[in-house]
């Protein structure tokens, strides 16, 4: 299991804003009428957008208010699943996927650009307190690997010197194109299709 | 081989757009009114004559299970929950079928909507998939939009809402018992079963719960016929199937292919070979992380179906192909995939929670060369104490890796690890919190 930390610094209130509130009101209504529980998932991850990227104690209290439910319930999901960051984040977030596949591939190459430009540790903030990198298990695009979640985008195909042109363009304020940085497109196997091929460029 | 018009997947490397047009001209939508206008039995007769098995993992022959649910609704209403929660190492096939095909995926929800009595159907995306997820957004408006969900969904007088769920970052929902458990906003521990979800899943009402592949190839196998998907591959293990070809190949890709195509026809022709050529091949591992790992000999010669990949002590899985050669450290590998379990084991079951951290940690010494010979034993003493000891399949997914990798290179570790057995001499050892080791110093 996943040890989680809770931050120190903790900010006293924590409101959703108007555009949140309603969508939070639509995402209730996907669930049956007394199920409302059923959006904690989605209204924590709402709270963790809206307050710079991290979830404080004071938002999980709220939700469960909002969704009346026990602030426990609230805190125990927020600290089971691996999304809810409890503690401040960058405000671009890398997720560096080290699990066999993207290992196979290169990744920890990857983890040693993330300590070199971003900071020694996981989980700390950048000089200029923008980014901070995490090592996380498997993103599920194990054919593009090695890769990384940076916030809610993937870049896949990498190796060190693009995602070191990446930290670059991400310390200037510049969001890269996030996809293969080798030129493709989904998951096609590069230059040598076997199959479908009628379909190409079709 | 198959041939391309054979293949369901038209559109797995987007050459066309996944939008509804298009999807539209790739066949989809074409006669669901029709199909469902066959009725019930005829829907679930069809797809148990395909002999199609759940694409998720366990291969749980699809027909059957929508069987199991009540022939009527009584005062609980049905609900279909899709499994898109990919997370299985080296699996990637889902993600391909969200973003480039969800016409199909949506087009199935609603046939196995139909066919098991079901009006609302939630679609549990992992959170990472979170791009993904939107296009499947707006597929699903597109489709509201033009009458194909709703209240007569595509003219079929069938009532039908799709929602999606996102996760978040936890392996074990992809579990059946587990999904439904975070769907209803609890944390994703695994459920006991029986009573198993067709009588009693989501909020206690009776629940089908399909993986994204196995309901995207309903409307095509319903159109083309359960024969023609029978006729493929071999008995019990028809059809064709997405495999995913990651680790080191020197074109890891998607491909649909289909059942009981030769692993090394699959690594050869379409991933362009091992890295280093056939001979630098060292192991694959064939269904995603669970699965026990093939040494190469097997490789040459295994089939990629079901009852083979069983017949040769592993499984099919996900079909998630792993390659590993003769560059990497076998037993570094398998202690990363250790740690994965580490990671996400759920901690509801003592055997899982505190087993998955012992074996990682036996694993990264083993790995350095720090262990002692005689725990390659304890190990599997270890794993065969989570094997079937756990709620979920979860015990067995995080020990058998571990089997396959004493089963086929024991005398590997071995030579690494020749200390003897004594531990006192190896006090030094910054690792020496493992309960066994622990017990040693005390006696």
């Amino acid at each position: 299991m996943a040890v989680k930390k809770i931050s120190k610094v903790q900010p006293e209130k924590f409101e959703f804003n108007k555009k949140n509130n309603e969508t939070a009101e639509s995402i209730i209504k996907n669930y049956p009428s007394g199920k409302q529980q059923s959006a904690v998932m989605a209204l924590l991850y709402l709270a963790q957008k809206q307050n710079d990227n991290w979830i404080p104690l004071s938002a999980m209290k709220y939700i469960a208010k909002y969704l009346d439910m026990p602030y426990i319930k609230v805190y125990e999901v927020a600290t089971f699943y691996s999304m809810y960051n409890l503690t401040p984040v960058g405000k671009y977030f890398f997720q560096v996927c080290t699990t066999t596949p993207c290992m196979l591939r290169g990744a920890y190459n990857l983890v040693d650009v993330c300590k070199r430009k971003i900071s020694e540790e996981e989980n700390r903030l950048s000089e200029d307190g923008k980014t901070s990198w995490l090592e996380v298990e498997c993103l599920g695009a194990c054919v593009n690997a090695p890769m990384l979640q940076l916030n809610e985008d993937y870049y896949e195909d990498l190796d060190p010197t693009k995602l070191e042109q990446i930290i670059d363009k991400i310390s200037n304020d510049e969001v890269p194109k996030p996809g293969s940085y080798r030129g493709r497109l989904s998951s096609e196997p590069e230059n040598t299709r076997k199959t479908l091929i009628g379909n190409k460029n079709a | 081989m198959l041939e391309d018009k054979d293949r369901i997947f038209q559109n797995l490397y987007n050459d066309f757009g996944a939008d509804l047009t298009s999807a539209k001209q790739r066949g989809d939508w074409k006669d669901t009114k029709e199909i469902c206008g066959k009725g019930r039995e005829w829907i679930i007769n069809e797809i148990k004559a395909s002999e199609l098995r759940g694409r998720g993992g366990a291969g749980f022959p699809t027909g059957l299970k929508w069987s199991f649910a009540p022939k009527e609704v009584g005062s609980r209403p049905h609900y279909l929950v899709i499994n898109a929660d990919e997370s299985e190492p080296g699996t990637c096939k889902d993600r391909d079928i969200l973003r480039f095909e969800p016409h199909k995926l949506i087009e199935g929800c609603l046939i196995a909507s139909y066919a098991v009595n079901a009006h609302k159907c939630y679609i549990y995306i992992r959170g990472e998939y979170f791009n993904e997820g939107q296009k499947l957004q707006t597929a699903i408006d597109e489709a509201y939009k033009d009458g194909l969900l709703g209240k007569n969904s595509a003219g079929t007088d069938w009532e039908l809402d799709i929602y999606i769920h996102y996760g978040a970052g936890a392996y074990i929902c992809g579990e059946e018992t587990a999904l439904l458990e975070s769907i209803e906003g609890k944390k994703g521990q695994p459920r006991l079963k029986p009573p198993f979800p067709a009588l009693i899943g989501l909020y206690g009402c009776p629940t089908i719960i399909n993986n994204v592949e196995t309901i995207s190839v309903v409307p095509t196998i319903l159109r083309r016929g359960g024969k023609w998907f029978s006729s493929l591959g071999r008995p019990k293990n028809t059809g064709s199937k997405i495999y995913c070809i990651s680790g080191n190949v020197n074109n890891p890709c998607n491909v649909e292919e289909e059942m009981g195509i030769p692993l090394k026809e699959l690594i050869e022709k379409h991933a362009g070979g091992v890295i280093g050529g056939w001979e630098n091949l060292k192991a694959v591992i064939p269904g995603g992380s669970s699965m026990p790992l093939l040494p190469k000999e097997t490789c040459e010669t295994i089939k990629m179906d079901f009852d083979a990949c069983v017949e040769n002590k592993t499984g099919l899985g996900t079909a998630g192909i792993v390659v590993i050669n003769k560059d990497q450290d076998i037993i570094k590998c398998m202690a990363r995939i250790a740690r994965f379990y580490k990671h996400e084991s759920c901690g509801q079951c003592t055997p899982c929670r505190e087993g998955s951290g012992w074996m990682w940690r036996m694993l990264e010494r083993m790995a350095k060369g720090e262990a002692t010979r005689d725990e390659v034993d304890m190990l599997l003493d270890v794993t065969k104490q989570i094997e079937g000891h756990t709620i979920c399949a979860f015990g067995e997914g995080s020990s058998w890796p571990v089997q396959g990798l004493i089963r086929n290179f024991k005398d590997e570790i071995i030579e690494r690890n020749k200390f003897d057995p004594i531990v006192k001499k190896q006090k030094d050892i910054p690792y020496l919190v493992d309960q066994h080791l622990l017990e040693k110093e005390n006696a």
